[in-house]
């Protein structure tokens, strides 16, 4: 189901906003308007859909309007023109207190730079979205408990958040989000200010949490390998135009620009591509190969790297599975060597 | 313009503000009747109550205030001096002038500095009337004010809030303007009505900055007793009044010290509570 759908947005930062549209739909690049007129393009005629449950990673070079983007959904920036949908609902006909009720029960939103209110304690902070929906105090700290048990913050409830590292600081945001219980989840350059190590477990802690709660999320990054990490979908940015949307393997075997190419041009693919991508119906395996005795099982979810090592050098059969453990395809040599080399692979 | 035309327009003036005054000035003296009630109130249970409780309760507020024993100690003995060289009724009418003039002053000061800052064009609007009235000599707009309301306490109270008002003003807008725009938009994105961004992160945020000005406007309104004892306000300005016209030197300077003590004590007390303010909230190593 659509949860997300943005028809032809622009956005032109400048007093005179309005006016500039007719040349920037004409085709004016950025430089053009910021030269003759002194307005920002910030979106140039964006338009995709988000489905219900995938989380939709939009990625770009700082600048490249993906901030803008995200504060389109949630009305914190006004495009210029342009239709904006959320469940169905037209988002820029909603009036002030229409728009205060939507922002508390639609969506949340993690920040950059967290976001926090170092005036208040975890716990507090982590209550916000329903303090101002007045729960009483009883039911939010319950609530807001439960999410800073999820995220691993126990017995931090009552510091301040610049008692905590980044790390934390950022699980407290993403406990905010949470706490609202919303089904759409708006998280800008959420982990791009940790240190790396940090980064890729909060990635790991979201795709855990995600595996469980299905919701639907818009993530913001200027780093690929985060983007191909935890994106269903990537869409990517460039001068506040939408290049290319498309499955992570998409983008990296058909770059559909130059920007692009750039973009993926150091990609490690054993990192990305999973097993399901590749592998071969059994009927198909069935009717061209022979099976050998020396098999490997593997998750249908698990990245190549995963099981590179321990199939690569003998000749071995590798069946891809499901959660259940029933065999869902196979994973030839041939399929392993074409995935890592050629660039138009057919999916 | 031709001198004649000048004094013409002078006299206008004069003669219409005085029409004005002839009109209005009751109404305008009634209007503020509660709050001569409060000063005078207050003055009566400062005079009223045994010095001992009085020291009691500033060597409380110091504690409360700032946490240290040096202050506490240090208030105590001033106010024992104060008391020892005869002040005491002096320094209670002046502590119950300044206490109504803050209170006055916070809260016209606060929702004023709100306003400002919500708006561009409100801030600068009001910024310029900041400017004139912390520069404008005090003896100008005591004129107007002695002509609609005479002498007496209302007036000098008046006369000192105009003077003190600016700074909290002018640092609650500053202390709201400052507030980190990715934490107002967490507010926003999680459906906050202004009022709730105001009242549950604006304000709190920058109160440290908000009590920076309510200390500007006591440390000001101090500085103002001398001058508002000449309109009719008791304490501590009316004795350097009669020494500056008598030359009493020691009379004078032992007044003045007085002033200098309570300007301290509440300079500290205020400072170092607004510090321990932000030390717990963590915001200044942001």
């Amino acid at each position: 189901m659509e949860k997300i759908k943005l028809n032809n947005v622009f956005k032109i930062f400048g007093n005179n906003a309005a006016k500039i549209l007719p040349m920037v739909e004409r085709g004016a690049t950025k430089e053009e308007i910021l030269e003759q007129t002194g307005h920002t393009v910030g979106l140039d005629n964006v338009s995709l859909t988000i489905q219900e449950g995938e989380t939709f990673v939009c990625m770009g070079l700082s600048g490249s309007g993906k901030s803008t983007l995200i504060r389109h959904i949630n009305r914190l920036i006004d495009p210029t023109s342009g239709e904006i949908f959320v469940e169905g609902t037209n988002v820029m006909e909603l009036d002030k207190k229409k728009l205060i009720q939507f922002r508390r029960h639609k969506m949340s939103m993690v920040f950059q730079r967290f976001g926090l209110f170092p005036h208040k304690t975890v716990i507090e902070n982590v209550a916000y979205g329903l303090e101002v929906q007045k729960i009483n105090l009883n039911e939010r700290n319950k609530t807001a408990m439960e999410k800073i048990e999820a995220v691993g913050l126990n017995g931090f409830e009552h510091q301040y958040p610049n008692q905590l590292s980044g790390g934390m600081q950022q699980r407290v945001g993403l406990a905010r989000a949470l706490a609202t219980n919303t089904n759409i989840m708006l998280m800008d350059e959420a982990f791009s200010a940790l240190d790396p190590l940090i980064r890729s477990d909060m990635q790991k802690q979201l795709l855990d949490l995600q595996s469980e709660l299905k919701k639907t999320i818009v993530f913001i990054t200027h780093d690929l390998d985060e983007s191909l990490r935890l994106g269903d979908h990537i869409g990517i940015l460039n001068d506040g135009k939408l290049v290319q949307v498309g499955t992570p393997l998409d983008i990296i075997m058909n770059p559909a620009d130059d920007y692009v190419k750039a973009f993926v041009k150091d990609v490690n693919r054993v990192k990305i591509i999973k097993a399901k991508v590749i592998m071969i119906s059994p009927e198909q395996f069935e009717s061209n190969e022979e099976k050998n005795p020396n098999t490997v099982k593997v998750s249908e979810e698990s990245f190549l790297e995963e099981f590179l090592p321990q199939v690569c050098c003998s000749p071995t059969t590798v069946e891809v599975v499901d959660k259940k453990g029933d065999i869902r395809g196979y994973i030839t040599h041939n399929q392993l060597s074409s995935a890592l080399t050629k660039s138009d692979l057919t999916l | 313009m031709e001198r004649t035309d000048l004094m013409e327009l002078k006299k206008a003036i004069d003669l219409g503000f005085r029409l004005f005054s002839r009109k209005y000035g009751d109404a305008i003296e009634s209007f503020f009747d509660p709050l001569l009630f409060f000063l005078v109130r207050l003055e009566k249970l400062l005079l009223a109550t045994p010095w001992p409780i009085i020291i009691l309760v500033v060597a409380i507020l110091a504690w409360l205030g700032s946490r240290s024993w040096k202050l506490v100690a240090g208030s105590a003995v001033a106010f024992m001096l104060i008391g020892y060289f005869g002040m005491w009724e002096d320094t209670m009418a002046t502590v119950a002038i300044i206490t109504v003039c803050t209170i006055l002053c916070i809260a016209v000061g606060i929702p004023i500095g709100v306003l400002m800052s919500k708006s561009d064009r409100t801030e600068k609007t009001i910024l310029p009337i900041l400017d004139m009235m912390q520069t404008i000599p005090s003896f100008v707009y005591l004129v107007p004010i002695l002509m609609l309301l005479g002498i007496g306490k209302v007036p000098g109270l008046i006369a000192v809030c105009i003077y003190a008002l600016p700074p909290v003003v002018r640092l609650t807008n500053l202390g709201i303007r400052e507030v980190d725009k990715e934490t107002l938009e967490a507010c926003d994105s999680y459906g906050a009505t202004p009022f709730q961004k105001l009242t549950t992160v604006q304000i709190p945020l920058s109160l440290p900055t908000i009590f920076a000005g309510v200390n500007q406007t006591i440390m000001m309104a101090l500085a103002m007793v001398v001058i508002a004892s000449m309109i009719g306000v008791k304490g501590l300005g009316v004795p350097i009044l009669r020494a500056i016209s008598n030359q009493y030197l020691a009379l004078g300077l032992m007044n003045g010290l007085a002033i200098v003590a309570l300007a301290i004590i509440f300079d500290r007390i205020t400072q170092q509570y607004g510090k321990r303010m932000q030390k717990h909230r963590g915001i200044q190593q942001k």
